[in-house]
């Protein structure tokens, strides 16, 4: 018997016209890794919903077929019994912490279950221990960073000892390094103590290698259920929103066997000969440069944008915290119009600071903030911005059309999807007499799928060629790539590292694409089309010198 | 904004400490029992005795600096408000120091110096209870106390500590919200707009929010609740030495009120009785507060 199994599920929410799960045919055994991926509004949380027993009891709505999780037809059992057997971990952080500490959150299940205090003190330490946040058993909820409270959300969900783990995007609030720590810890636990792990993510480049089975949806339906190799095949053909950067390297590339992560993809293109063991950069022929070129610059000037004079420019900022640390430490950056630049560093660095800096909702303890005109600053939730019951209430009509929701002007701003709250929100912070000079955007690619991150990078992309400045916090490597120009990492307040994307991100192992990971940096490739180009020029040089050597063995007495 | 992220928060966090060492329940009594003390005695030397206490203790469990701020912020304004109203309600007093003439309603309105007494001591008996208050919301841990709570009313243990968590969350999520409406072109709406606007986004966010928590509520098993079990963990050297201390003021407190020992009359005329036992009394009930503090074996997280 599977341990949990999907039999002709088809659920509708209450008051809504379509279905959010369509006839959906599923078993997931014991052990199993699976990724649940597809694009936004597929049903994929609505699946882990149904999972875990609040589809149909916690949401109500119109539910037909069966759900059995280790024998309980979740018909029949709630999510409070269902718990015992899944542990389950959501999207946001904040509200799945209840407790005022970490050890009181970590022994709330467990005194649920009636479980005796050697017992739960037991279970506590071990659940720490395994996921390394031992030492923030007695610090507050309250004070928990955002990679912080994941974890111990996580910790919450796994201290039963589940038999099935259910996580929905749980890395999208995390920098790479805590995502990429999170993937290894659900990895550790699945290796090493048979836990199921059911994991709902979009961006599958991140764990496509740690999985054994992927299940992608569609409009509610099940439209890939395959190995990750068959997934990327059938990516490739259906769904190439859905492929991972390493897959559409090889694609552009014409190369065979798609890789499902780097380690993968390194291996055949060392099999191929494409794979240089050392010094990659200097060897390699240049990727095109995508920088504006002088005659871009003159045209720019044309238009009215001055190269000379900064958007945007920090001199010594420091942020000092009264008792407390500094949170930005002597940052200096000139930003021109036109100019494209991400801020990138873990959780913590200092990058929504800074942009608060730029904006001016803060006022340096030292240094100044010099601003060439206004700054148009969307804070990481762009519900924030909606204080009104209707869209039309928040902007006004032309503003509503500049983003294409004109439709929607009578329905509530908390109906929108994410993306069309991104776009009201973005609209409402550029809708003012005078022209923002600089658009400044706080992680905006949170749980967003790939479609909604292209069309985002068009919009930006334009504010740069009409010669606005655009400074975007970021952890998403891959989105960074797509349009800037110039990357800073900060770390612990402090500016480490500032120059051209395609320097700072081909070189690292976090703060780096899958292309660049993939290539070792090689020709500062950071996109699958550029690394393509590079391997397909390497191929090019490596057959010319093949040949050279045939006509002079062939020449030779 | 920089100095409201950068002050210290009142509120529990674990610290190096015999208080914070102490098991919740018996921190949480050692604290009742100053304020039970403040309020069964109304001599003003015991009061300042206990004054002393509370604020060493504060400074003891490294929380000195909240309670100083506390005082400033809240309680000085607080006891210096009873202080004039006594003054200007109360007619009992014989020593008229200022007399103001008609006031209306209030007739005429003359200043005693028993009436300030009277209002000085009311105050300063205020300053003890909300004094101790304030060490036993940042010493004490809440959910260890809410938990011993859960043992008698699981349900309203478990509200009150979501409400205790969910607060500052609420606060945070107010604090988020108007800086988003800083960042529109037009700026944020002024003055009372601004607030209403705020805050009904705050509560609508808040309906989210209580559904999500709701669900993970669920997840964890809160449909299936079970009565708590008991934590039978040892006593400390700091339990025992609380706990003693907890019932050594209440005891000295109940002698004094109880016996004639302590006597203190602010009407018609003021008169404080200044005898060897009142100072023992004081020296014993600052002794009793405080030893405990001595130890600091065993006090790491």
């Amino acid at each position: 018997m599977s341990l949990l199994s999907f039999n002709d599920v088809s659920y509708r929410y209450p008051g809504t016209a379509a279905d959010a799960l369509r006839t959906v045919n599923l078993s997931f055994e014991a052990g199993e890794f699976c990724l649940v991926t597809g694009l936004s509004g597929s049903g994929k949380s609505t699946l882990l919903r149904a999972a875990a027993g609040l589809v149909p009891h916690f949401h109500g709505g119109c539910f037909s077929g069966a759900v059995t999780i280790d024998g309980l037809d979740t018909k029949d059992h709630g999510p409070a019994e269902i718990g015992a057997i899944a542990g389950t971990l959501l999207q946001d952080p904040e509200t799945q912490i209840v407790m005022a500490t970490v050890r009181a959150e970590l022994e709330l299940p467990l005194e649920n279950l009636g479980c005796g205090a050697a017992g739960i003190a037991r279970a506590v330490e071990e659940t720490a221990l395994a996921l390394g946040i031992e030492q923030l058993l007695e610090r507050p909820t309250s004070e928990l960073s955002g990679g912080e409270l994941q974890r111990v959300a996580l910790a919450a969900a796994l201290v039963c000892r589940p038999r099935i783990v259910l996580l929905d995007e749980p890395t999208s609030q995390l920098d790479p390094v805590a995502g990429d720590e999170l993937i290894w810890q659900l990895h550790r636990l699945n290796q090493q103590s048979d836990t199921a792990v059911i994991l709902v993510e979009h961006r599958v480049e991140r764990c496509l290698a740690a999985a054994d089975r992927v299940v992608a949806l569609a409009d509610g339906a099940v439209v890939c259920d395959r190995d990750p190799a068959g997934f990327l095949e059938w990516a490739a053909e259906h769904a190439p929103l859905m492929q991972t950067p390493g897959a559409r390297l090889f694609d552009a590339a014409g190369l065979p066997d798609r890789p499902v992560g780097v380690k993968q993809a390194r291996m055949a293109l060392r099999r191929y000969g494409l794979l240089r063991q050392s010094a990659d950069r200097d060897n390699s022929p240049a990727v095109p440069d995508e920088r504006p070129s002088p005659w871009q610059k003159v045209v720019r000037r044309i238009g009215g944008v001055s190269d000379e004079a900064p958007a945007l420019e920090l001199r010594d900022v420091w942020h000092e915290l009264r008792n407390g640390p500094a949170i930005l430490r002597g940052v200096n950056l000139r930003i021109r119009g036109g100019e494209g630049l991400v801020l990138m560093g873990r959780n913590g660095a200092g990058k929504s600071t800074l942009l608060r800096h730029a904006a001016g909702l803060l006022k340096p303890t030292r240094g100044e903030v010099k601003r060439n005109g206004r700054i148009a600053l969307l804070l990481q939730n762009p519900g924030d911005y909606f204080l009104h019951e209707r869209v039309e209430e928040e902007l006004s009509e032309r503003g509503l059309a500049s983003v294409g929701l004109s439709g929607f002007a009578d329905r509530h701003p908390r109906d929108l999807s994410g993306g069309q709250r991104q776009r009201l929100a973005l609209a409402i912070v550029l809708d003012g007499e005078q022209p923002a000079s600089t658009v400044a955007l706080d992680e905006p690619t949170r749980g967003m799928d790939r479609a909604a991150k292209q069309r985002l990078t068009g919009w930006l992309r334009e504010r740069m060629e009409s010669g606005q400045a655009v400074i975007v916090a970021t952890h998403d490597a891959e989105f960074a790539a797509e349009f800037a120009t110039r990357v800073v990492l900060l770390a612990a307040g402090r500016v480490i590292a500032d120059g051209p994307i395609d320097e700072i991100l081909a070189g690292g192992w976090y703060f780096a694409t899958e292309t660049a990971r993939i290539l070792g940096g090689a020709g500062g490739a950071l996109r699958p089309q550029e690394g393509a180009s590079l391997l397909l020029a390497r191929r090019a040089h490596t057959d010319s010198i093949d040949e050279q050597d045939t006509v002079t063995e062939e020449a030779r007495p | 904004m920089s100095d409201t992220i950068g002050a210290r928060r009142i509120g529990y966090r674990r610290r190096a400490t015999p208080l914070h060492a102490a098991r919740a329940p018996i921190a949480a009594a050692y604290a009742a029992a100053i304020a039970c003390a403040a309020l069964l005695t109304e001599h003003p030397f015991l009061l300042s005795s206990l004054l002393v206490a509370v604020v060493a203790a504060g400074a003891a469990a490294d929380v000195g600096r909240e309670l100083l701020r506390a005082i400033r912020v809240v309680a000085l304004p607080m006891v210096a408000f009873t202080v004039i109203v006594n003054l200007l309600v109360s007619r009992n007093g014989l020593t008229v120091f200022a007399r103001l003439g008609d006031w209306g309603v209030l007739g005429q309105e003359n200043l005693t110096v028993e009436a300030a007494v009277y209002g000085a001591v009311f105050g300063l008996r205020l300053l003890v209870v909300t004094l101790a208050f304030l060490l036993m919301t940042c010493a004490v841990n809440p959910d260890d106390l809410l938990r011993a709570a859960r043992r008698i009313s699981r349900r309203s243990a478990l509200t009150a500590t979501l409400t205790t968590r969910l607060l500052p969350v609420l606060l945070q999520d107010a604090r988020r919200l108007s800086e988003a409406q800083r960042c529109r072109p037009e700026g944020a709406p002024k003055g009372a707009r601004r607030t209403v606007a705020v805050l009904r986004a705050t509560v609508v966010g808040a309906l989210d929010r209580s559904l999500d928590v709701a669900a993970v509520l669920e997840m964890r098993g809160y449909g299936r609740t079970r009565r708590a079990p008991a934590l039978r963990a040892q006593w400390s050297r700091h339990d025992i030495a609380f706990a003693l201390a907890a019932g050594s003021i209440l005891c000295l407190a109940v002698f004094a009120a109880a016996s004639s020992q302590a006597p203190f009359q602010a009407y018609p005329l003021v008169n404080i009785g200044l005898s060897p036992t009142i100072f023992i009394l004081s020296g014993l009930l600052a002794a009793a507060a405080l030893l405990p503090f001595c130890s600091r074996r065993g006090v790491e997280p």
